[in-house]
């Protein structure tokens, strides 16, 4: 899980950046830009609940 | 751009790093506490170096040499390409100088935040490395994209967002990469000893010595209007007539954020929290750096109050739900306001003819790349340390702390005396 967290984290800011980098219409780069940018804070969640879910696992 | 005036703010800045160390002493135990200081010192000598020797290569200078991928107008400068050893600076008056040091103190200033975090457990040794790496490579690539003509700060005239990436006072480029360099060391390095119960509630381990820690935030204060000022006045040429706009904006800020602070511990817990306060503090004054030249003193204020009430929401979060252990908040307080900063920046900057909503965007795409590259770079670097230095403490230190641990004799030798340092082993 924070294997593919840490990969979503990475995901979405290539996401965001292509989107900058290919897309003219500004409608359609501000709408990949904040899904790129939503597709991170999962990443960072999954990672944050994975670490969580193994101290619990710990303590 | 003042020479004299910037270089006066240059000299000013390591109250900052002053400050916030002075806050990290007095919000850990008093077991650790000569070895916070010393790690501070250590630290600091290890990303001078860092910076000098190869960092200042990769954060390169605006118009200078850099590495590009693509070419023409879709090219994305990526990275400087200095000389090694700051072989390219001459110190005869020119603005390289100034850059060489303002960026040296403050890739310092971000490599002290994770030792905060990793109070009471990271050993000294790969902290060091950790922090080295940090101003070796993570710092002068963000400072690059963000300060030094990167394509972050291209934005606005290769993309059309807004004015481009904005970040005047190193919200982002300082503070939350030494923000997110501490939540990686958090996970990392795991809870103290004794901070979580088997029933996963999280036990209060205050800090031993409040006095420093709010000493640390006036001092903080010095240091943050010269980081704010000088970083101002050499990345975005604001001029000697906008120092006391800074001046004002810094201060607003981390009043609004402190007094904020106060409220919100007062309605939570029946009195004001200290700490929480002088957290709050410096959360008002991380946000505020974004935008301190490109807001007016109300938005400073907004920006601040917004940062001030979340903080304690986030410090809370972190602990009883995600289970980090960050003794001095440096994570909410860095990451967290620092985040918000950048995207009060956007939200509330008045360049003049610019649209609003391209600016915004300009700094969420800054915010992706905080999260999207830095923290992944920052915590494949970190693992890869852990794997060849076991990052923290043998559970004898854990027991012991880190002055007997790893300095041999403890920070107040004739005052304090632990009873679980003569526990059998």
């Amino acid at each position: 899980m924070k294997f593919i967290g840490m990969l979503l984290l990475v995901f979405g800011g290539v996401i965001a950046i292509t989107a900058i980098a290919l897309l003219r219409q500004p409608v359609q780069q501000d709408c990949f830009i904040v899904a790129g940018v939503a597709l991170e804070f999962l990443g960072l969640t999954l990672v944050a609940r994975d670490y969580a879910q193994t101290q619990r696992s710990a303590g | 751009m003042s020479f004299v005036l910037c270089l006066l703010c240059i000299l000013l800045v390591p109250f900052a790093t002053a400050g916030l160390t002075l806050m990290h002493q007095g919000l850990g135990r008093s077991r650790s506490a000569a070895h916070t200081m010393v790690s501070t010192l250590c630290v600091l000598a290890v990303t001078s170096l860092a910076f000098v020797i190869v960092g200042f290569s990769l954060a390169g200078v605006n118009g200078g040499a850099t590495h590009l991928i693509g070419h023409g107008s879709a090219a994305w400068d990526w990275a400087g390409a200095e000389p090694l050893f700051a072989r390219g600076v001459h110190f005869d008056g020119s603005p390289s100088g100034l850059l060489l040091c303002f960026q040296m103190f403050a890739a310092g200033l971000a490599a002290i935040i994770p030792l905060s975090t990793g109070s009471d457990r990271w050993r000294l040794a790969p902290a060091c490395v950790s922090t080295g790496l940090l101003a070796a490579i993570t710092f002068p690539l963000f400072a690059h994209w963000a300060w030094n003509g990167g394509w972050l700060s291209h934005l606005g005239l290769s993309f059309g967002l807004g004015a481009g990436f904005l970040d005047a006072g190193g919200s982002g480029t300082i503070q939350v990469i030494g923000g997110l360099t501490a939540l990686s060391i958090a996970w990392i390095l795991g809870p103290r000893r004794g901070k979580f119960h088997n029933d996963g509630m999280a036990a209060a381990i205050p800090g031993h010595n409040i006095v420093l820690v709010l000493f640390g935030c006036l001092l903080a204060l010095i240091g943050w209007i010269a980081l704010n000022s000088a970083a101002a006045m050499l990345f975005y040429g604001a001029g000697i007539v906008l120092v006391p706009k800074i001046l004002a904006n810094t201060v607003l800020a981390a009043s609004a954020s402190c007094l904020a602070t106060v409220l919100t511990t007062r309605l939570r817990y029946g009195k004001p929290d200290a700490s929480l306060i002088a957290n709050g503090w410096v959360a008002g004054l991380v946000a505020g750096s974004a935008g301190c030249v490109f807001i007016s003193p109300a938005a400073a204020i907004t920006t601040g109050f917004i940062a001030g009430a979340g903080v304690m929401y986030l410090v809370e979060f972190l602990e009883l739900k995600l289970h980090i252990d960050d003794p001095g908040g440096a994570i909410s307080v860095h990451a967290g306001a620092g985040l918000w900063g950048l995207l009060a920046a956007g939200f509330f900057s008045s360049i003049s003819s610019l649209p609003r909503g391209g600016q915004i965007m300009a700094q969420i795409v800054g915010i992706a790349a905080l999260l999207g590259f830095m923290l992944p770079l920052v915590h494949g670097l970190n693992l890869l340390v852990n794997r060849y230095m076991k990052q923290r403490v043998d559970a004898d230190g854990d027991r012991q702390g880190m002055d007997v641990r790893e300095l041999g004799a403890g920070a107040y030798p004739e005052f304090v005396v632990h009873g679980d340092e003569f526990l059998p082993r």
